[in-house]
Protein backbone atom coordinates (compact mmCIF):
# COMPACT_ATOMS: atom_id res chain seq x y z
CA UNK A 1 0.00 0.00 0.00
CA UNK A 2 1.33 3.12 -1.04
CA UNK A 3 0.36 5.60 1.87
CA UNK A 4 0.84 8.85 -0.14
CA UNK A 5 -2.48 8.50 -2.04
CA UNK A 6 -4.85 8.66 0.98
CA UNK A 7 -2.54 11.10 2.60
CA UNK A 8 -2.59 13.58 -0.67
CA UNK A 9 -6.54 12.41 -1.13
CA UNK A 10 -7.20 13.95 2.54
CA UNK A 11 -5.25 17.03 1.72
CA UNK A 12 -7.07 17.82 -1.15
CA UNK A 13 -10.44 17.43 0.57
CA UNK A 14 -9.11 19.50 3.55
CA UNK A 15 -8.08 22.39 0.84
CA UNK A 16 -12.02 21.87 -0.87
CA UNK A 17 -13.38 22.18 2.52
CA UNK A 18 -11.48 25.57 3.41
CA UNK A 19 -12.74 26.89 -0.25
CA UNK A 20 -15.79 26.14 0.43
CA UNK A 21 -16.40 27.61 3.79
CA UNK A 22 -14.79 30.31 2.52
CA UNK A 23 -17.00 31.02 -1.14
CA UNK A 24 -20.44 30.00 0.06
CA UNK A 25 -23.16 31.85 0.83
CA UNK A 26 -26.12 29.41 2.55
CA UNK A 27 -25.31 28.65 5.45
CA UNK A 28 -26.24 24.80 5.13
CA UNK A 29 -23.41 24.79 2.51
CA UNK A 30 -21.34 26.22 4.76
CA UNK A 31 -22.04 23.20 7.18
CA UNK A 32 -21.78 20.77 4.31
CA UNK A 33 -18.10 22.50 3.74
CA UNK A 34 -17.41 22.06 7.34
CA UNK A 35 -18.29 17.97 7.25
CA UNK A 36 -15.31 17.91 4.00
CA UNK A 37 -13.00 19.21 6.39
CA UNK A 38 -13.46 16.92 9.04
CA UNK A 39 -13.68 13.77 7.14
CA UNK A 40 -10.15 14.73 5.60
CA UNK A 41 -9.11 14.85 9.15
CA UNK A 42 -10.95 11.56 9.79
CA UNK A 43 -9.00 10.29 6.89
CA UNK A 44 -5.85 11.48 7.75
CA UNK A 45 -6.19 9.63 11.32
CA UNK A 46 -7.27 6.58 9.95
CA UNK A 47 -4.20 6.41 7.33
CA UNK A 48 -1.84 7.71 9.63
CA UNK A 49 -2.88 4.67 12.06
CA UNK A 50 -2.47 2.45 9.26
CA UNK A 51 0.70 3.76 8.12
CA UNK A 52 2.79 5.49 10.39
CA UNK A 53 5.78 7.61 9.18
CA UNK A 54 8.57 5.53 11.16
CA UNK A 55 7.06 2.12 9.12
CA UNK A 56 6.74 3.75 5.73
CA UNK A 57 10.46 5.22 5.97
CA UNK A 58 11.58 2.13 7.62
CA UNK A 59 12.75 4.14 11.08
CA UNK A 60 12.47 2.43 14.32
CA UNK A 61 9.66 3.79 16.45
CA UNK A 62 9.74 6.51 18.23
CA UNK A 63 9.36 7.22 22.06
CA UNK A 64 11.16 5.41 24.95
CA UNK A 65 12.54 1.92 24.23
CA UNK A 66 10.51 -1.47 25.06
CA UNK A 67 7.42 1.46 25.36
CA UNK A 68 4.78 0.01 22.23
CA UNK A 69 2.67 2.28 20.70
CA UNK A 70 -1.28 1.80 21.47
CA UNK A 71 -2.73 -0.03 18.57
CA UNK A 72 -5.20 1.72 17.03
CA UNK A 73 -5.39 5.22 18.18
CA UNK A 74 -6.41 6.79 15.11
CA UNK A 75 -8.69 4.58 14.70
CA UNK A 76 -10.76 5.52 18.14
CA UNK A 77 -10.22 8.80 17.56
CA UNK A 78 -11.76 8.64 14.10
CA UNK A 79 -14.42 7.52 15.94
CA UNK A 80 -14.58 10.22 18.43
CA UNK A 81 -14.36 12.69 15.88
CA UNK A 82 -17.51 11.71 13.94
CA UNK A 83 -19.42 11.65 17.34
CA UNK A 84 -18.23 15.22 17.82
CA UNK A 85 -19.31 16.09 14.28
CA UNK A 86 -22.87 14.46 14.91
CA UNK A 87 -23.23 16.75 17.62
CA UNK A 88 -21.70 19.72 15.79
CA UNK A 89 -24.02 19.43 13.16
CA UNK A 90 -26.94 18.83 15.37
CA UNK A 91 -26.22 22.63 17.36
CA UNK A 92 -25.12 23.91 13.78
CA UNK A 93 -28.61 23.22 12.12
CA UNK A 94 -30.37 24.48 15.33
CA UNK A 95 -28.73 27.88 15.13
CA UNK A 96 -29.55 27.88 11.27
CA UNK A 97 -33.42 27.19 11.53
CA UNK A 98 -33.08 29.63 14.05
CA UNK A 99 -31.91 32.21 11.82
CA UNK A 100 -34.15 31.73 9.24
CA UNK A 101 -37.22 31.75 11.87
CA UNK A 102 -36.01 35.06 13.05
CA UNK A 103 -34.10 36.74 9.81
CA UNK A 104 -35.97 34.95 6.77
CA UNK A 105 -32.26 34.18 4.99
CA UNK A 106 -29.60 32.00 5.99
CA UNK A 107 -27.78 34.12 3.79
CA UNK A 108 -24.33 34.79 6.14
CA UNK A 109 -23.36 37.70 4.44
CA UNK A 110 -27.34 39.43 5.98
CA UNK A 111 -26.32 38.30 9.36
CA UNK A 112 -25.73 41.82 10.88
CA UNK A 113 -24.20 41.18 14.36
CA UNK A 114 -24.98 44.67 15.70
CA UNK A 115 -28.80 44.11 15.18
CA UNK A 116 -29.86 44.00 18.84
CA UNK A 117 -32.51 45.50 21.25
CA UNK A 118 -32.67 45.74 24.63
CA UNK A 119 -34.95 43.13 25.68
CA UNK A 120 -34.32 40.07 24.02
CA UNK A 121 -30.41 39.94 23.79
CA UNK A 122 -28.15 39.14 20.54
CA UNK A 123 -30.82 37.32 19.27
CA UNK A 124 -33.13 39.93 18.44
CA UNK A 125 -35.17 40.55 15.05
CA UNK A 126 -33.84 42.93 13.08
CA UNK A 127 -37.07 45.92 13.49
CA UNK A 128 -39.68 46.34 11.14
CA UNK A 129 -39.77 49.12 9.00
CA UNK A 130 -42.83 50.72 10.98
CA UNK A 131 -40.13 51.43 13.89
CA UNK A 132 -37.87 53.57 11.48
CA UNK A 133 -38.80 56.94 12.61
CA UNK A 134 -38.18 55.85 16.19
CA UNK A 135 -35.44 54.52 15.90
CA UNK A 136 -34.27 57.54 13.52
CA UNK A 137 -35.78 60.26 16.33
CA UNK A 138 -34.96 58.93 19.03
CA UNK A 139 -31.96 57.00 18.03
CA UNK A 140 -28.50 57.19 18.69
CA UNK A 141 -25.71 59.32 19.37
CA UNK A 142 -23.75 60.77 16.16
CA UNK A 143 -20.82 58.65 16.68
CA UNK A 144 -22.50 54.85 16.73
CA UNK A 145 -24.92 56.16 14.35
CA UNK A 146 -22.73 56.33 11.68
CA UNK A 147 -22.03 52.28 11.27
CA UNK A 148 -25.52 51.19 11.35
CA UNK A 149 -27.22 54.18 9.02
CA UNK A 150 -26.09 52.98 6.04
CA UNK A 151 -27.19 49.32 6.56
CA UNK A 152 -30.81 48.77 6.60
CA UNK A 153 -33.65 50.39 6.65
CA UNK A 154 -35.29 50.19 10.62
CA UNK A 155 -31.87 49.14 11.92
CA UNK A 156 -32.60 49.82 15.72
CA UNK A 157 -29.67 50.96 17.91
CA UNK A 158 -29.00 49.87 21.14
CA UNK A 159 -30.46 52.32 22.64
CA UNK A 160 -33.50 53.10 20.85
CA UNK A 161 -37.05 51.87 20.84
CA UNK A 162 -39.32 53.50 23.38
CA UNK A 163 -42.41 51.18 21.69
CA UNK A 164 -41.04 48.07 23.54
CA UNK B 1 0.87 -0.47 -7.73
CA UNK B 2 -1.12 -3.38 -5.88
CA UNK B 3 -4.69 -3.68 -5.83
CA UNK B 4 -5.32 -1.69 -2.69
CA UNK B 5 -3.76 1.30 -3.98
CA UNK B 6 -5.65 1.06 -7.25
CA UNK B 7 -8.64 0.68 -5.32
CA UNK B 8 -8.11 3.58 -3.10
CA UNK B 9 -6.41 5.82 -6.21
CA UNK B 10 -10.06 5.16 -7.93
CA UNK B 11 -11.96 6.19 -4.52
CA UNK B 12 -9.53 9.14 -3.70
CA UNK B 13 -10.48 10.61 -7.35
CA UNK B 14 -14.36 9.63 -6.60
CA UNK B 15 -14.02 11.79 -2.91
CA UNK B 16 -12.01 14.76 -4.37
CA UNK B 17 -14.51 14.47 -7.84
CA UNK B 18 -17.75 14.88 -5.83
CA UNK B 19 -16.16 17.04 -3.15
CA UNK B 20 -15.20 19.75 -5.03
CA UNK B 21 -18.73 19.72 -6.91
CA UNK B 22 -20.26 19.70 -3.10
CA UNK B 23 -18.44 23.43 -2.80
CA UNK B 24 -18.93 24.25 -6.64
CA UNK B 25 -22.35 23.03 -7.77
CA UNK B 26 -25.59 25.40 -7.60
CA UNK B 27 -27.97 22.95 -6.97
CA UNK B 28 -28.38 23.38 -3.23
CA UNK B 29 -29.85 19.33 -3.40
CA UNK B 30 -27.23 18.30 -5.31
CA UNK B 31 -24.90 19.31 -2.83
CA UNK B 32 -25.79 16.99 -0.54
CA UNK B 33 -26.46 14.36 -2.60
CA UNK B 34 -22.74 14.93 -3.88
CA UNK B 35 -22.15 14.64 -0.50
CA UNK B 36 -23.20 11.56 -0.05
CA UNK B 37 -20.88 10.28 -2.27
CA UNK B 38 -18.21 11.62 -1.72
CA UNK B 39 -18.45 10.21 2.11
CA UNK B 40 -19.17 7.05 0.71
CA UNK B 41 -15.80 6.79 -1.41
CA UNK B 42 -14.38 8.30 1.80
CA UNK B 43 -15.55 5.18 3.93
CA UNK B 44 -14.52 2.72 1.04
CA UNK B 45 -11.59 4.21 1.97
CA UNK B 46 -11.27 3.40 5.37
CA UNK B 47 -12.29 -0.25 4.02
CA UNK B 48 -9.13 -0.57 2.22
CA UNK B 49 -7.06 1.18 4.79
CA UNK B 50 -8.50 -2.10 7.28
CA UNK B 51 -10.71 0.13 9.54
CA UNK B 52 -13.92 -1.86 9.29
CA UNK B 53 -15.63 -0.67 12.21
CA UNK B 54 -15.11 3.31 11.52
CA UNK B 55 -16.22 2.87 7.92
CA UNK B 56 -19.59 1.33 8.72
CA UNK B 57 -20.06 3.90 11.57
CA UNK B 58 -18.87 6.14 8.90
CA UNK B 59 -21.92 5.35 6.91
CA UNK B 60 -24.46 4.56 9.46
CA UNK B 61 -23.92 8.48 11.38
CA UNK B 62 -22.38 10.54 8.36
CA UNK B 63 -24.44 9.30 5.11
CA UNK B 64 -27.37 8.04 7.10
CA UNK B 65 -27.94 11.17 9.89
CA UNK B 66 -25.74 13.88 8.93
CA UNK B 67 -26.76 14.25 5.10
CA UNK B 68 -30.59 13.59 6.24
CA UNK B 69 -29.92 16.22 8.93
CA UNK B 70 -28.55 18.69 6.19
CA UNK B 71 -31.57 18.10 3.65
CA UNK B 72 -34.00 18.08 6.27
CA UNK B 73 -32.15 21.58 6.92
CA UNK B 74 -32.39 22.43 3.14
CA UNK B 75 -35.98 21.77 3.19
CA UNK B 76 -37.09 23.75 6.01
CA UNK B 77 -35.00 26.86 5.17
CA UNK B 78 -37.26 26.91 1.63
CA UNK B 79 -33.78 26.79 -0.41
CA UNK B 80 -34.44 27.46 -4.23
CA UNK B 81 -35.63 24.42 -5.96
CA UNK B 82 -33.10 24.45 -9.04
CA UNK B 83 -30.04 26.20 -9.91
CA UNK B 84 -29.61 29.47 -7.84
CA UNK B 85 -27.31 32.17 -8.40
CA UNK B 86 -26.84 33.96 -4.84
CA UNK B 87 -24.83 30.95 -3.64
CA UNK B 88 -21.48 32.00 -3.90
CA UNK B 89 -19.81 35.24 -3.22
CA UNK B 90 -16.54 35.88 -5.38
CA UNK B 91 -14.26 33.56 -5.24
CA UNK B 92 -10.40 34.62 -5.43
CA UNK B 93 -9.95 34.83 -2.08
CA UNK B 94 -11.28 31.51 -1.21
CA UNK B 95 -9.79 29.72 -3.95
CA UNK B 96 -6.36 31.64 -3.26
CA UNK B 97 -6.58 30.04 0.29
CA UNK B 98 -8.62 27.17 -0.42
CA UNK B 99 -6.39 25.95 -3.04
CA UNK B 100 -3.01 26.70 -0.78
CA UNK B 101 -4.06 24.92 2.42
CA UNK B 102 -5.12 22.08 0.28
CA UNK B 103 -2.23 21.88 -2.23
CA UNK B 104 0.49 22.89 0.32
CA UNK B 105 -0.57 20.50 2.46
CA UNK B 106 -0.53 17.67 -0.40
CA UNK B 107 2.88 18.77 -1.03
CA UNK B 108 3.95 18.66 2.71
CA UNK B 109 2.91 14.96 2.82
CA UNK B 110 4.13 14.15 -0.46
CA UNK B 111 7.18 15.04 0.82
CA UNK B 112 7.19 13.63 4.18
CA UNK B 113 6.05 9.80 1.95
CA UNK B 114 7.52 10.02 -1.23
CA UNK B 115 6.58 6.40 -2.64
CA UNK B 116 7.42 4.83 0.11
CA UNK B 117 5.62 1.38 0.86
CA UNK B 118 3.57 -0.11 3.85
CA UNK B 119 2.00 -3.43 4.44
CA UNK B 120 -1.46 -3.16 5.56
CA UNK B 121 -2.17 -4.17 8.88
CA UNK B 122 -4.82 -6.90 10.06
CA UNK B 123 -7.92 -5.61 10.14
CA UNK B 124 -9.21 -3.15 12.63
CA UNK B 125 -12.34 -5.76 13.83
CA UNK B 126 -14.92 -4.36 15.75
CA UNK B 127 -13.83 -6.14 18.70
CA UNK B 128 -9.87 -5.13 18.26
CA UNK B 129 -11.19 -1.31 18.40
CA UNK B 130 -13.87 -2.23 20.92
CA UNK B 131 -10.99 -3.80 23.63
CA UNK B 132 -8.94 -0.52 22.92
CA UNK B 133 -11.55 2.23 23.41
CA UNK B 134 -12.64 0.62 26.44
CA UNK B 135 -8.94 -0.06 27.79
CA UNK B 136 -7.09 3.18 26.99
CA UNK B 137 -9.93 5.82 26.29
CA UNK B 138 -12.78 5.02 28.61
CA UNK B 139 -12.42 8.90 29.73
CA UNK B 140 -12.48 10.27 26.62
CA UNK B 141 -15.41 7.95 25.58
CA UNK B 142 -17.42 9.10 28.31
CA UNK B 143 -16.97 12.98 28.61
CA UNK B 144 -18.26 12.51 24.98
CA UNK B 145 -21.27 11.12 25.91
CA UNK B 146 -22.22 13.74 28.17
CA UNK B 147 -20.64 16.22 25.24
CA UNK B 148 -23.73 14.76 23.04
CA UNK B 149 -25.98 14.96 25.49
CA UNK B 150 -25.26 18.52 26.00
CA UNK B 151 -25.23 19.09 22.22
CA UNK B 152 -28.87 17.52 22.29
CA UNK B 153 -29.82 20.05 25.30
CA UNK B 154 -28.38 22.59 23.35
CA UNK B 155 -29.76 22.03 20.26
CA UNK B 156 -33.39 21.85 21.83
CA UNK B 157 -33.01 24.81 23.98
CA UNK B 158 -32.12 27.00 20.82
CA UNK B 159 -35.04 25.50 18.55
CA UNK B 160 -37.94 25.90 21.20
CA UNK B 161 -39.84 29.24 21.36
CA UNK B 162 -39.80 31.01 24.58
CA UNK B 163 -43.44 32.10 25.06
CA UNK B 164 -42.23 35.07 27.08
CA UNK B 165 -39.71 36.47 24.53
CA UNK B 166 -40.51 38.96 22.28
CA UNK B 167 -40.21 38.60 18.78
Amino acid sequence: MRPVIPYVVAALLFGLGVYGVLRRRNAVLVLMAVELMLNAVNLLLVTADAAPLHRALGHPAPGPEGAAPLPLTGQAFTLFVIVIAAAEVGVGLAIVLQLYRLRGTVTIDDVRLDARTPDTGPLAVVATPARTGAAGTAGSAPGEAGPTAGLAPGAAGPTAGPDR
Amino acid sequence: MTAADVLMLALGVVAVGSGALVVSTRHLVRAGLYLVVCLGAVAGLYLVLTAELVAWVQLLIYVGAVVVLLLFAVMLTRAPIGAADDLDRPGWPAALIGGGAGLGLAALLVDAYRWSRVDLPEAGTAERIGTEIFQSWVLPFEVLSVLLLSALVGAIAISVRIPGRRQ
